[in-house]
């Protein structure tokens, strides 16, 4: 059953069968831009783009984003660069994959964001979403409403954290400003 | 009629003044160099840029801009001029990118007088450098040509004309920074709708690291040499910058990810869903899947577990997947130990800064723990790249009973029950490759046929530890061997008849190790001696190279003289550049531009410090070839990481009868036919 998550809310990473998650999805769906015929329309495109950073003890080691598709180490992976949004039917339009039982034993954390790349703020993006799925078989664990977000260009959606042995989501919904993730390092830190 | 050329490729000219548009999405610096015939700057007057936009024939802009209309006109040019040079180059401003990486490819089009475009050419393939020679059109006999060169420059502008033979190459790029800085308010801006990095060709599509975030790139003992490494491949900080937070690795040696300096050029992608049947179970091919993580140490790992058409690429595309898994592992492994050693060495300074407590039994307890969160941290690291290591040898251990001769060493059985095949395959094993964490773990090292670049054997000293233990005339005896088993494996891989042999020995020094190759008479000529050899050998390869692409170009195959060889050709070269003049220089070099596209392709032995007074000239030369080494060097870099890897030469066990034996099977496969 998925939740709709609130600010700072914590969900764990098990399944429902008691299993801890081995694979995990971050998807991010948005509706492109209205479109009335190619012929002098200027349509501003949308494009929202999805990162990964990985930390290990607040020290940022990686990450993944639209020039950077693979981790070093292979274990979280970025589907690739989309630049207008899709029908903002639910689907995912950017995803990014995560291995957690391949992920270098000292990174503790991943934090996920989404960044507006062309300037519209979330208030003027329709459907827009981030949502996490367990990847093994496509269960959606949790999901976060974007639109309506106000006048923010980007937003620090959530973090997935090593708990004992297994693996902890909890949900961020910082808003914040900037074009790529290094735009947020300073709003992210004081999250891990 | 446009040509639209790729890296490599060049177009006949009309002769007349041509114009070239240069279009990007971000403002750049235009220049042109001329070279004479040498290929050398003759004038140190011979460069046109903003600060000094015009010379006779030559002229360009200003300033820095994203669309630009350069002017040659050959006719017009200084007397002697036999090359002009096209450069790009970002403006060091603040606020222009420090790289190409995430921004459009730059294209030129060139167009004659009547305005129809004759040629045209996306670069495609930047990432970390800052300045490229995107063209460059060149006088080959009495027609002038274009080429699309793309070769780009990490260090940026200065490294790029010093490359350009300039020796104040520093003090112009100063210059022309001012000058274009002084410009920049005129500047024609990128279109405004759209965001320049989307135009990036597919390069966001691939699964390679390509515009990999801008990485620290301090020159370590690891990356690779200067000697062989694309200029690129060199680093500075140029990529630096960005954010307020470094979030990249602190330690990272990091050659970049240009495919060039990897092991192997344009197919360092491992195509990961190439249609076609799937085998079955999990899909071990591609980079470590999702998804099977569990189960997957209990699984027995199978050969030709990975997409592809035919056995042979399905096990083709399985080596590159395990060349990737053991690339990711060992940087999971490595980056966790760098992240351990950095975190002991702060809390023992923390220790440190603590007067009170940095003597008495709290401080060693302290140091003590510090110590010990090491010590758990790296061997929980450890742990996994054991586990990692276990399953990949595992793998190795039924891939490579599986591959076919071309991908396997020479002492695999599948050696002894050589034949000639019918059919040239995919690849070619030019060696192995490790990683110091598990030297025994070796990845076949394969590389695309037909040869895309040619492969130079470095005959000279090595900086690497293992410099001391060889001496000069073992290494130079041991290149030869390299190349002799290199050459075997080449013709045995190709159907009997597709592969000619021609070997340049100028002063027999070679002749013992060329012996399996003549003594087989796999060799229609025996080696070429002295000057008169050379000039002999590189004359009837270039006036083939030329014959062949006139009647490509003009799709007049058929007209071409019966008596010619079809076969496609390797020419072996020894002792470079020995009994070589500045004519035969000049033929080795076209042969090794415009060799392989018409299926002639190079083997040098060389030492490049015995070239060396040949000055810039040969640089080319070195950077188009693939450089190898006669004893275990640690030169390669991996596209995805950029680890330096441990190449191996594919030397036959010392004992083995296995060359001459396979190169005997060849020619009764010629004499049979």
């Amino acid at each position: 059953m998925s939740v709709n998550l609130s600010k700072g809310q914590g969900i764990s990473l098990q399944k429902s069968d008691g299993a801890t998650l081995t694979a995990v999805r971050m998807g991010l769906g948005w509706q492109a831009a209205p479109r009335r015929g190619l012929f002098g329309k200027r349509t501003r495109e949308i494009d929202l783009d999805a990162s990964a950073v990985l930390f290990a003890d607040k020290q940022p080691v990686d990450v993944v984003f639209f020039r950077h598709l693979v981790s070093d180490d292979g274990s979280v992976k970025h589907t690739g660069d989309n630049l207008v949004g899709g029908a903002g039917q639910g689907g995912d339009d950017e995803a990014i994959m995560v291995d957690l039982q391949r992920v270098p034993v000292h990174i503790d954390q991943i934090v996920f964001t989404v960044n507006s790349f062309t300037g519209q703020t979330f208030a003027e993006v329709e459907n827009a979403f981030c949502r996490l799925v367990d990847e093994t078989n496509g269960q959606e664990m949790a999901r976060y409403t974007l639109t309506g977000g106000g006048t923010y260009t980007a937003q620090i959606m959530a973090k997935v954290h090593r708990q004992g042995n297994g693996w902890q989501m909890t949900a961020i919904g910082e808003p914040a400003n900037g074009r790529t993730f290094q735009d947020l390092m300073p709003a992210i830190l004081p999250k891990l | 009629m446009t040509a639209e050329l790729v890296r490599g490729q060049n177009h006949p000219l009309p002769g007349t003044r041509v114009e070239i548009r240069v279009t990007a999405g971000t403002p750049l610096v235009a220049g042109a160099t001329l070279n004479d015939e040498q290929g050398r700057m003759r004038d140190a007057g011979w460069i046109a840029h903003p600060a000094a936009p015009q010379l006779p024939g030559v002229e360009v802009s200003r300033q820095a801009a994203a669309v630009h209309h350069l002017a040659v006109d050959p006719g017009a040019l200084p007397q002697g001029v036999h090359r002009v040079n096209i450069l790009l180059a970002l403006p060091a401003v603040p606020g222009a990118p420090a790289d190409f990486a995430g921004l459009a490819a730059p294209f030129l089009a060139v167009t004659g007088q009547d305005g129809e475009q004759i040629a045209s050419y996306t670069v495609t393939g930047l990432s970390a450098e800052s300045a490229v020679v995107a063209l460059e059109l060149y006088l080959r006999g009495d027609i002038w040509k274009v080429r699309a060169v793309g070769q780009g420059y990490a260090d940026g502008l200065a490294a790029m004309l010093a490359d350009q033979g300039l020796a104040e190459a520093r003090a112009l790029a100063g210059t022309i920074n001012e000058a274009v800085a002084a410009g920049m308010a005129r500047s024609v801006a990128p279109a405004p709708d759209r965001p320049t990095r989307h135009a990036a060709g597919g390069r966001t599509g691939t699964g390679q690291p390509a515009g990999a975030p801008s990485r620290p790139t301090a020159p370590s003992a690891s990356s690779a040499p200067s000697a062989g490494a694309q200029p690129s491949a060199a680093g500075t900080g140029t990529g630096a910058g960005g954010g307020p937070i470094d979030y990249r690795h602190p330690r990272r040696a990091t050659p970049t990810p240009q495919p060039a300096a990897g092991p192997t050029p344009a197919a360092s992608v491992p195509p990961q869903s190439a249609a076609g049947p799937q085998s079955g179970g999990p899909q071990s091919g591609g980079p470590q899947g999702h998804g099977q993580g569990h189960g997957q140490d209990t699984s027995q790992p199978v050969a030709g577990d990975a997409p592809g058409w035919s056995m042979e690429e399905r096990l083709y595309n399985q080596v590159w997947g395990m060349f990737e898994d053991l690339a990711r592992s060992v940087a999971a492994y490595r980056s966790a130990v760098d992240f351990a050693d950095s975190r002991m060495e702060r809390e023992l300074e923390g220790v440190l800064d603590d007067p009170r407590a940095r003597i008495g039994p709290a401080a060693d307890a302290a140091r003590a723990e510090a110590r010990a969160k090491h010590s758990a941290l790296v061997e929980q690291a450890r742990g996994v790249l054991e586990r990692d290591m276990a399953q990949l040898e595992a793998e190795s251990e039924v891939v490579e009973p599986a591959l076919p001769p071309a991908l396997a060493r020479w002492d695999n059985p599948v050696w002894q029950a050589y034949e000639p095949p019918t059919e040239r395959p995919m690849a070619l094993r030019v060696g192995d490759l490790s990683l110091s964490e598990r030297p025994e773990l070796r990845i076949p090292m394969l590389v695309r046929l037909p040869l895309e670049r040619g492969l130079w054997i470095d005959s000279g000293r090595l900086r690497g530890a293992e410099a001391g233990l060889a001496d000069a005339d073992e290494l130079r005896r041991l290149a030869q061997l390299t190349a002799t088993a290199l050459a075997a494996r080449i013709v045995a891989v190709h159907p009997a008849n597709e592969m000619t042999v021609h070997v340049i020995d100028p002063a027999g020094s070679a002749a013992t190790s060329l012996l399996p190759l003549v003594e087989s008479g796999v060799l229609r000529d025996p080696p070429a001696a002295g000057a008169s050899g050379v000039a002999r050998t590189l004359e009837r390869l270039t006036q083939r190279v030329d014959l062949v692409q006139m009647a490509v170009r003009s799709r007049a195959t058929d007209a071409l003289p019966p008596d010619l060889d079809l076969a496609d050709q390797l020419l072996v070269v020894h002792d470079f550049p020995h009994g070589f003049d500045d004519r035969a220089v000049n033929q080795l070099r076209y042969l090794a531009d415009e060799g392989p596209s018409v299926g002639v392709s190079l083997l040098v032995v060389a030492d490049r410090e015995e070239a060396r007074g040949y000055g810039p000239v040969l640089d080319p030369l070195w950077r188009s070839l693939l450089r190898l080494t006669p004893v275990p060097d640690d030169h390669l870099a991996d596209p995805w990481v950029g680890h330096a890897w441990t190449y191996e030469p594919p030397l036959a066990p010392s004992n083995s009868q296995v060359v001459p034996q396979v190169l005997r099977r060849v020619v009764a496969a010629r004499h049979s036919s």
